[in-house]
């Protein structure tokens, strides 16, 4: 510490090594919610384990001046506060950098590194010093260490006050506990410690219009917006929490204010396979309906996604991804049911896909399906994903335009049934090849048998070839259709470069640091990033573009890339990929190295 | 394809209030075999629809996947109606029901389709108290597919390549009893004085409203041995409770409706819609508003080899899950947008929590 060091101001990681069920969450979220309201871009990724109390959990945390918000893989400072991962977390402390440790106990030398500063705070025996009650003194660690941080990395103490005071209005107890955990690590660090370390915090205006928001409330934020009255879900991690938001949502926004009666009914249904069935049955009757799922959900739902997709009736699916085969690790996160969702159900189907990235699109995307599932009159999948749901990203402000009006898609009403002869479910087609569909309760010239089984374009009951075929081909015919409904790919475009880069989702943040790392380089790459599917003309013209493009995704069997490969008319060979499916977030440096390998080894041959 | 029916008025075919006959709660023609029991439930219901003169169009029929499952295209075309997948037909009426609680919901299904791949959907269905209908044409056996036993095959009941069944049956009364169903009755289809008013009043009924009705296979379970056959069914059936019912706002001469069971201490009980079921009951202390004294009933007959049909048990203070979930009266599906979308200055508004 005493070495002259590189002074780094708003551009250093955290890592903050914890044992779940004791509280730290808490200390973790305060630290970059005061990172975030001193100005500065930051991030921050849970990496936690499918546990409630005693295994390990980490909270990393990311400042980037310049507004990188992808996963760091190297660590200025960690502060390690489980003894059962200390020796893994002592190694992942980039050489120079610094590691805190509880020193009420002796420091086990055989852990030490020469090229680390470690920094030695006493906490356990500073809150058992000012606390009595057991659990006060275990929670009250996590806010003593955040005292200390505070001290180490110039935080805005004020700031911090203005937050605790926020959170503890109504708990002056408590309030009052947390300032003297905060003030004790604060100033053993002032009185033990060059403070601040050469990593340090600086006032920034960069968040000034942004806000914290986690996908999941996003996604539910947008469910609410676009008009949903009917959810239906089963608990699964790490979809439960839209569900969760949706409810607080609704309970907010949704009760009626003359009669304090709900528009909206959530069913927390006995499994995926009820959880589907509902929303079908909600959006055949004429509510906008959706469920939230992960990928076991996907699996269990298959049956009625293809009733769904053959009856054409709308459905909206939120599928916040997780790690899988099978129960795989349910709180890392993958993009692993891409080809799950876009195929899902046995026999021919097909269904649209929306890739939020963020928050952001969370919000808008859970609209946009929707609109899309009623234009179309079929199941859409949102698919975010672990990192996007769950954490909390620095986005721009939640816009609503208040002349949004729900796109309901061809639905005939009494007046109109009631000039007709003679109404037939799936004819005539407009240019999206969608006929009108009708709603129970409206009028009976509307009615009609909707079934899973063959049908004809009348609607009919058949087991007829041709009449089999006319629907089905329609239904392929209506899926292309939506190529150009989907919200077109984003496309970052560079001066002369030497291949392109195909991503989708949470990658994002990830794939442009390291662009624009490339290109300091001299590694010049387009990325375009897809934000629907079925692909439409500019995912077309930006492969034909590129003689070599690399597809970046969260999965080992490169999904994404097998889609394009069956989707649009690239070759295959065309399409490298690099995948990255441990289950943590995806760094730049993964998607630096990947790229750099292959191009050296594309040189060699 | 079977010929069209003929388009010939019966003379006496009266229409109702609504203007409408018998006739126009018909539906396609069945393609079920001859004699096959599911089609004397379809035309129960007919009678009961057109009895209780209720707008097709507010009607929704929803089934799952079975012989039983393919009825609702012949009674009632002027109502929308739903065949979902095999097992499913519960999750479906949830949603549908949760979207607009204004229509009726009639959902007919199997006992394979209800007590066996649909029997986790069903009795979370009855759990959730959801106001319908639910019909299970109960035979003993997998039609579709050609005579395997279903769940509510009777132990030793043979099949009809005689193999013998060795699994004891779920009794779908019993069951409904004990998951807190609101109105559980059992029927026989070869008595149509009894399962028409009991319809009736199961759609009538608010909450979650089972009818087991035996409904014997004439194709894969009419044979000797069977304990599912037409003949068996009317030896061991007994009505153990008698089912008048007055429909609401139903001239009052209609009230002095008759039974043709023995008369044992009537009991009248208001469904919510105003409309009346009385109830004759052969034994004395048997209490229809106890579920203990139902589930004992079922049980001492059951175990004496009798198949108890009628009313047995009925709550008209019930909750259902719109009552539960404090839901709108309002149909959601007709709430309008503009009162649904919190708008613009609430999102700004609340975004400021997200600092």
């Amino acid at each position: 510490m005493h070495q002259r060091q590189v002074i780094r101001t708003n551009d250093f990681a955290l890592k903050l090594a914890n044992v779940n069920g004791t509280g730290s969450a808490s200390a973790n979220g305060l630290l970059m919610q005061a990172i975030f309201r001193m100005g500065i871009p930051v991030s921050g990724k849970n990496l936690f384990p499918s546990n409630i109390q005693g295994l390990p959990t980490w909270y990393e945390v990311r400042v980037s001046k310049s507004g990188h918000t992808a996963r760091a893989l190297d660590y200025d400072l960690c502060i390690a506060m489980n003894a059962e991962t200390y020796a893994r977390d002592v190694k992942e402390v980039r050489s120079g950098g610094a590691l805190l440790y509880d020193s009420s106990w002796p420091l086990d030398a055989a852990l030490s590194r020469p090229d680390v500063t470690f920094l030695g705070v006493p906490l356990a025996r500073m809150c058992n010093a000012i606390f009595t009650d057991s659990r006060e003194r275990i929670l009250m660690k996590n806010i003593a260490y955040l005292g200390t941080l505070v001290a180490l990395l110039d935080i805005d103490m004020g700031v911090i006050d203005e937050l605790l005071e926020e959170k503890f209005s109504k708990k002056k107890a408590l309030r009052d506990s947390n300032h003297k955990a905060l003030r004790a690590g604060y100033d053993f660090a002032i009185e033990n410690f060059e403070c601040p370390l050469p990593i340090r915090l600086e006032k920034m205006h960069a968040t000034d219009d942004r806000i914290l928001i986690d996908g999941n409330t996003a996604t539910a934020l947008g469910c609410l917006y676009a008009g949903a009255t009917v959810a239906a879900w089963y608990p699964i991690t790490p979809a439960t929490s839209v569900m969760d938001s949706f409810k607080e949502l609704c309970a907010e926004y949704r009760k009626d204010p003359e009669t304090g009666k709900n528009n909206y009914c959530i069913v927390q249904a006995e499994d995926e396979l009820a959880a589907i069935g509902m929303v079908i049955g909600a959006s055949w009757n004429g509510a906008r309906a959706f469920t939230s799922t992960a990928g076991p959900g996907i699996s269990l739902m298959g049956e009625l996604i293809g009733l769904a997709y053959y009856a054409e009736i709308p459905a909206v699916i939120v599928d916040v991804q997780r790690t899988g085969p099978s129960t795989g690790m349910p709180t890392r996160t993958q993009q692993g049911d891409i080809l799950a969702c876009a195929y899902a159900s046995h026999g021919d189907t097909k269904h649209i896909l929306l890739f939020p990235a963020n928050p952001g699109e969370c919000f808008t995307l859970a609209v946009a399906a929707f609109d899309l599932a009623e234009r179309f009159q079929t199941p859409v999948f949102v698919l975010s994903d672990l990192d996007i749901g769950m954490n909390d990203w620095v986005c721009p402000r939640l816009k609503w335009d208040d002349g949004y009006r729900p796109n309901r898609g061809r639905v005939l009403g009494a007046a109109e049934l009631e000039k007709m002869t003679k109404f037939f479910r799936y004819s005539p087609e407009n240019e999206d090849h969608v006929a009108a569909r009708t709603l129970p309760g409206v009028h009976s010239k509307g009615a009609f048998f909707t079934r899973g089984s063959g049908h004809n374009k009348l609607g009919g009951y058949t087991e007829v070839p041709d009449e089999y075929q006319e629907v089905m081909d329609r239904l392929a015919k209506k899926h292309k259709a939506a190529a150009a409904a989907v919200p077109a790919p984003i496309l970052h475009k560079q001066v002369d470069a030497a291949f392109g880069i195909i991503s989708l989702g949470g990658c994002d943040p990830a794939v442009r640091e390291a662009v624009a790392a490339l290109a300091e380089r001299g590694i010049i790459a387009d990325y375009l990033r897809v934000l629907g599917f079925p692909f439409g003309a500019e995912v077309e013209a930006f492969l034909a573009a590129h003689e070599r493009v690399f597809v970046v995704e969260q999965n080992r069997d490169a999904q994404l890339r097998t889609l394009l490969t069956m989707e649009t008319s690239a070759p295959k060979e065309k399409l490298r990929s690099v995948l990255v499916y441990g289950g943590f977030p995806l760094s730049s440096r993964h998607v630096i190295d990947g790229i750099t390998a292959q191009l050296a080894q594309l040189e060699h041959r | 394809m079977p010929s069209p029916k003929p388009a010939v008025v019966h003379p006496h075919l009266r229409p109702n209030t609504l203007g409408l006959t018998v006739r126009d709660y018909e539906g396609a023609p069945s393609t079920l075999c001859a004699g096959c029991g599911h089609d004397s439930v379809t035309a129960a219901i007919v009678r009961a629809f057109y009895e209780l003169e209720r707008p097709p169009h507010m009607i929704a029929k929803l089934s799952g996947i079975g012989c039983s499952s393919k009825t609702p295209t012949y009674f009632v075309g002027g109502a929308h109606g739903f065949n979902s997948a095999h097992g499913r037909m519960p999750s479906i009426a949830t949603g549908a029901n949760a979207a607009n609680r204004s229509l009726t919901y009639l959902g007919i299904s199997g006992d394979g389709d209800s007590l066996s791949i649909g029997v986790g959907q069903l009795v979370h269905a009855i759990r959730r108290n959801l106001d319908m209908l639910y019909v299970i044409e109960n035979n003993g056996v997998y039609g579709l597919t050609k005579g395997q036993f279903s769940a509510s095959a009777d132990i030793g009941t043979k099949s009809k390549r005689g193999e013998a069944n060795q699994y004891s049956p779920i009794d779908p009364v019993s069951l409904a009893l004990e998951l807190g169903a609101s109105f559980v009755a059992r029927a026989f289809s070869g008595d149509k004085g009894q399962l028409v008013p009991i319809l009736k009043a199961g759609l009538s009924h608010k909450g979650f409203a089972l009818i087991d009705v035996i409904s014997p296979c004439v194709t894969f379970n009419d044979h000797e041995g069977s304990t599912k056959s037409y003949l068996n069914t009317r030896k061991r059936m007994l009505p153990v409770i008698s089912t008048d019912f007055v429909a609401a706002d139903f001239v009052p001469h209609a009230a002095e409706i008759t039974t043709e069971y023995a008369p044992g201490s009537a009991v009248s009980v208001k469904l919510h819609d105003g409309s009346t079921v009385r109830l004759r009951k052969l034994a004395e202390d048997y209490d229809t508003g106890s579920r203990q004294s139902a589930a004992d009933e079922v049980e001492r007959h059951r175990s004496k080899g009798e198949v108890p049909t009628g009313l047995f048990f009925v709550d008209t203070n019930s909750r259902d899950m719109h009552d539960i979930s404090g839901t709108t009266e309002v149909p959601l599906s007709q709430v309008p947008y503009q009162k649904l979308c919190p708008g613009s200055a609430a999102l700004d508004e609340l975004q400021k929590s997200f600092r």
